[in-house]
């Protein structure tokens, strides 16, 4: 007889483990689903049962509001800044099915597929966000790049989409391993693996000048600075967001900002804390650099998705500004933002998906010119949308701007708050023109008629096409032209929303109360 | 009387209101008159509750050592608790006559713009929307007593102007936009600055006093900053409202700006969206940040100076109308800072009377502007127009009482103001008093010029002289009835002011002249008795 080896495994609690649960359990689901029925059935059942799935995990999430434990052995921490994150996660996944729910991607892949990546994605960025172990950290990572690579390039007869899945998948690797490679030099600095280890590790030994753990600080950050698309790491950024389906775009810039910022607020303000001094500069000057470089290359960007990828880098820095100044008050603002974040990006690239369908001028400034006569209420969520993200008073962008420069003005950091200023005033100049265009400019002659439903592309090749297959395979007709309901609720409710909090902001504060608590901070 | 909350918010309930009704009616006539009616409605009222509070204004106590003034009418909310932010209303001896001014000249902006008669706006229910939320976020910068209040309807205003020129602006529309965007971002480049000193003003206050922290001004007025951090805070501060006035350096956006705007809204932004700026010194640069005022002083003095220099040598170079009404604003403002920052509180009070006096004078100008341009062949260019006068007596006369009012003419009560500020400048600057004389002697050629060119001389090639109709007429009579008001009777204005003034100055003079404020307290109260009985 052999005997057993024994494994000593640790406790796991399920209940605090449900809503990862949900969402990983839910992709499977949803790929079963998508393989019964008929095509119609399937077309709609997909995406409401992707809805319910999100459903639940948003209820797992609300019934353990006021959890703070370790899970799976201090692998995993699920506290106030989690559940925060996973919300608003959960919400840029609803926003994104309803997008996609009528969309040319969402055909194509009709299986299922879509949602299901869709679902295993959040679910990485939900892991990556409660991770406290650096294994974890990488493993969540992975999960949700890969099927975004995969989203990206789910428009298979586009060759724009399959170039920016391609990109993202090879900058993105790059990340992955630079990130990795940081990781170990850390392990190799401190002897652990565990964020508390790694701490306390720094604090026993005062290693906080040690050049094998600046090293592996400098590595990991620059990996979270690709995921965060953060100046120098950025380049990426704008192709593969205007390459990638509108609905995936809007996943992208506002869940894997989600994800990767509350990493960074994990990592660094846990883990790395006691060489805060350290780090904090560089990460600072990093932020101002992002500020600067994304305003400034927004600027004169027709294409209102690329001008909205730069702006993600610009905000990246905002939010940036949060970590630098390792404090409570900074974590508190940071995630606020996000969410601020969330509402006013939704905004807007539920407006660009209502405007491709309508128009063919894609994601053209030109797409919506004269909006505010033809559809006040898609200009309204749009002009909303935009006026935030500038930081105007009265939208949600002014308050989450307000507590970024207050908690870097008291983390000592004055000098980033004007940063941020300066960034917005530059950001005036290109968010005030889509206004204009919306509300001063007529609409281009003829846009407004829907095109002639193009037959669709043949496969390419690198999408594993063929001409031989083509003849087999009919593809899916192109998706009906049109104002879809789904899309302007979107647009209508994250505009609102945009707006309320702006006037009314105490319930945001609230919300991220407790987030910097289980931070010792 | 009613709370503030009302005033500021009723303009933006009517604008709203009419918005939805006009929708809801979409189709039929009333929809197109719907929303201007509701906002007439909106501004009177506002302007009725604003006279309300006017009178009922009792200046406050003066103890011998500070000219301490309460706050009247207060509305205290906490708005966000964890940064210590208050929707805190009130009113003082500093903005109780400049609520006045914003809502008589929304009012009468209003007047204009539903008596127009040769066309409704398009989109009237836009176009009264943004008016109405204008004249809320104007009427909330003078009332806010937080700072972060303060700053963000400071901010807040500028949007409504922004559409309202960009859609319903004058000359061609791609170049109307560019004109537009550029003075936004202008006007908001200074704004942004100033939400980054306020933020820091609040924090660094309560980490310098280990307080928690707080923006409310009567508390920050309490918690000097060192004097390092009031130096930076301060030229963010000034940048702000340097911007807005607009002041010599920073007055870039302002041609191309008001060529762009149409005159109802040039009305309302000239007269009291740059008053805002000159209000905000008083009201918060100078009690929060009283060393940096001091070490600032002649660095302001000089930016005031050069302001009516340049702005008075532009005004009689320039032909365009407006451009004249727009560089005289520059030289006005110039006054007011120079006012200001005499830190007397003669000049104080001099430069918040005179801050009421422009706004009444340069609002009829640019309507009369327009029935020039009307009587012009639609040209705003004074070599077009000429002889206007011949066939319009009553017309000329109120032409001339505005004209007489912008040169300050003994008698009028820009007389007043431009006095207690050279009072006040010469206190304590005699240099910079005697070259701001000039500017006096400036100001009678470009107002006469203008009148001069317009009503006589060689009658226009396009002229077609007419006497003022009833519809303008009544848009003129408030604004010259307020001005006759004003320089008859200008005591009210002045026992309102002097207090808030000379305490909003305290600070500074206390570090300048440490023994005068013993007798500070008898000297203005005298001031105000002396001013009284001279006229």
């Amino acid at each position: 007889m052999i005997p057993l080896a024994h494994i000593p495994t640790p406790h796991v609690d399920f209940a605090g483990l449900s809503p990862l649960i949900a969402f990983l359990g839910g992709a499977v689901l949803v790929l079963m689903a998508g393989l019964l029925g008929p095509r119609k059935v399937r077309e709609h059942g997909v995406p409401l049962l992707t809805l319910v799935v999100l459903g639940v995990a948003a209820w797992l999430v609300i019934d353990q509001w006021h959890a703070n434990k370790a899970l799976v052995d201090g692998a995993i921490q699920l506290d106030s800044l989690s559940l925060v994150l996973d919300l608003v996660l959960i919400a840029a996944g609803v926003a994104t099915v309803l997008l996609a729910w009528r969309s040319q991607a969402g055909r194509e892949a009709g299986h299922g597929e879509l949602q299901a990546l869709l679902l295993s994605s959040i679910g990485g960025m939900s892991l990556l966000a409660s991770a406290q172990n650096t294994v974890v950290l990488f493993v969540g990572l992975e999960l949700l790049s890969i099927p975004l690579y995969v989203l990206c390039a789910a428009e298979m007869r586009r060759e724009r989409s399959l170039e920016s899945g391609l990109k993202y998948l090879i900058v993105g690797s790059v990340g992955s391993a630079t990130l990795l490679y940081g990781l170990a030099l850390i392990y190799g600095a401190t002897g652990a693996t565990s964020f508390s280890g790694i701490a306390s590790a720094i604090t026993a030994k005062s290693l906080s000048g040690d050049t094998l753990l600046l090293g592996g600080i400098a590595l990991t950050a620059a990996g979270f600075c690709f995921k965060a698309s953060v100046a120098p790491f950025h380049q990426w950024t704008p192709d593969v967001y205007e390459g990638a389906p509108t609905p995936i775009t809007a996943f992208m810039a506002v869940a894997t900002k989600v994800a990767a910022l509350g990493a960074f607020l994990r990592f660094f303000d846990t883990a790395l804390i006691g060489s805060h001094g350290e780090w904090a500069p560089a990460i600072a000057v990093l932020a101002a650099v992002t500020i600067v470089v994304g305003n400034v290359g927004a600027l004169g960007q027709s294409s209102l998705k690329r001008m909205l990828a730069y702006s993600s880098v610009a905000q990246a820095g905002y939010m940036l500004a949060g970590v630098v100044v390792g404090t409570a008050l900074g974590v508190k603002a940071t995630t606020l933002y996000l969410i601020v974040y969330l509402l006013m990006n939704l905004a807007a690239f539920a407006v660009i998906v209502a405007r491709e369908r309508e128009t063919d001028l894609g994601d053209s400034i030109q797409s919506v010119a004269g909006l505010g006569r033809q559809r006040p209420w898609l200009a309204w969520p749009l002009t909303l949308s935009m006026l935030g993200l500038a930081g105007i008073p009265a939208t949600a962008g002014f308050v989450g701007k307000l507590y970024l420069i207050d908690a870097a003005v008291s983390g000592k950091y004055t000098w980033l708050g004007v940063v941020i200023v300066i960034g917005s005033m530059i950001s005036l100049a290109y968010y005030l023109p889509v206004v204009a265009a919306m509300w001063m400019r007529d609409a281009p002659e003829g846009a407004l008629e829907p095109a002639v439903a193009a037959s669709p592309a043949a496969l390419p090749v690198i999408a594993g096409g063929s001409p031989e297959l083509d003849d087999l395979v009919d593809a899916p007709a192109a998706p009906a032209r049109g104002a879809h309901l789904e899309v302007a609720a979107v647009a209508l409710i994250a505009g609102s929303a945009t707006l309320f909090f702006g006037i009314v902001p105490q319930p945001l504060f609230d919300l991220v109360q407790h987030v910097g608590r289980s931070f010792g901070l | 009387m009613p709370a503030l909350s009302i005033l500021i918010w009723l303009p933006a309930a009517c604008g709203l209101v009419g918005a939805i009704a006009s929708r809801a009616l979409a189709g039929s006539p009333a929809s197109r008159t719907i929303p201007g009616a509701l906002a007439l409605i909106g501004s009177v009222a506002a302007l009725a509750l604003s006279i309300g509070y006017i009178v009922e204004y009792t200046p406050g106590f003066q103890s011998a050592h500070l000219a301490t003034q309460t706050l009247q009418h207060v509305t205290d909310v906490t708005w966000i608790a964890s940064l210590g932010i208050h929707y805190k209303l009130g009113i003082d001896g500093l903005n109780v006559l400049l609520v006045g001014l914003t809502a008589l000249l929304f009012a009468v902006a209003m007047l204009a713009g539903n008596l127009r008669r040769e066309r409704t706006p398009d989109r009237p229910h836009l176009y009264y929307l943004f008016f109405m939320v204008a004249e809320s976020a104007v009427l909330g910068a003078f009332l806010a007593q937080d700072l972060i209040l303060f700053v963000a309807f400071f901010d807040l205003m500028l949007i409504p102007f922004y559409f309202l020129t960009g859609m319903w602006g004058e000359g061609e529309r791609s170049q109307r936009v560019r004109a537009t965007i550029k003075l936004v971002i202008y006007t908001l480049v200074g704004s942004l600055l100033m939400l980054a000193a306020a933020i820091a003003t609040g924090v660094l206050a309560s980490q310098q006093h280990g307080t928690p922290i707080t923006f409310v001004l009567s508390s920050l007025q309490g918690l000097h900053l060192s004097r390092g951090s009031q130096e930076w805070i301060f030229l963010f501060f000034a940048a702000a409202f340097l911007v807005k006035m607009p002041a010599f350096p920073l007055h870039g956006w302002m041609p191309d700006g008001y060529k762009a705007m149409p005159i109802e809204v040039l009305m309302v932004f000239s007269g009291v969206l740059s008053k805002v700026g000159a209000y905000g010194f008083l009201a918060i640069v100078l009690p929060l940040f009283p060393q940096a005022a001091v070490h600032f002083q002649m660095l302001m003095l000089l930016i005031a100076l050069v302001s009516i220099v340049y702005g008075t040598a532009v005004a009689f170079t320039q032909t365009d109308a407006r451009l004249i009404a727009g560089f005289s604003s520059v030289a006005q403002l110039g006054f007011i800072t120079l006012g200001i920052f005499s830190l007397q509180p003669q000049g104080a009070q001099g430069a918040l009377l005179q801050m009421v006096n422009h706004g009444l004078v340069v609002a009829p100008v640019f309507f009369i502007i327009l029935l020039l341009s009307r009587r012009a062949g639609g040209s705003e260019d004074i070599r077009d127009m000429g002889g206007v006068a011949f066939r319009a007596p009553v017309f000329a006369a109120l032409f001339l009482i505005v004209a007489l009012a912008t040169l300050a003419m003994p008698g009028s009560a820009n007389f007043v103001g431009e006095f207690l500020i050279l009072l006040g400048v010469f206190k304590s600057k005699l240099v910079i008093a005697i070259i701001g004389f000039a500017g006096v002697v400036g100001a009678s050629v470009y107002a006469l010029r203008l009148f001069i060119r317009s009503m006589h001389n060689r009658v226009g090639p396009e002229v077609a002289s007419r006497e003022i109709s009833i519809r303008d007429g009544l848009v003129l009579v408030p604004l010259i009835g307020a001005i006759l008001f004003l320089a008859l009777y200008p005591q009210p204005a002045l026992k309102r002011s002097e207090g808030s003034a000379s305490s909003a100055v305290a600070g500074a003079r206390a570090l300048t002249e440490p023994n005068v404020l013993r007798i500070a307290a008898s000297q203005s109260g005298a001031l105000a008795s002396t001013q009284g009985g001279s006229r």
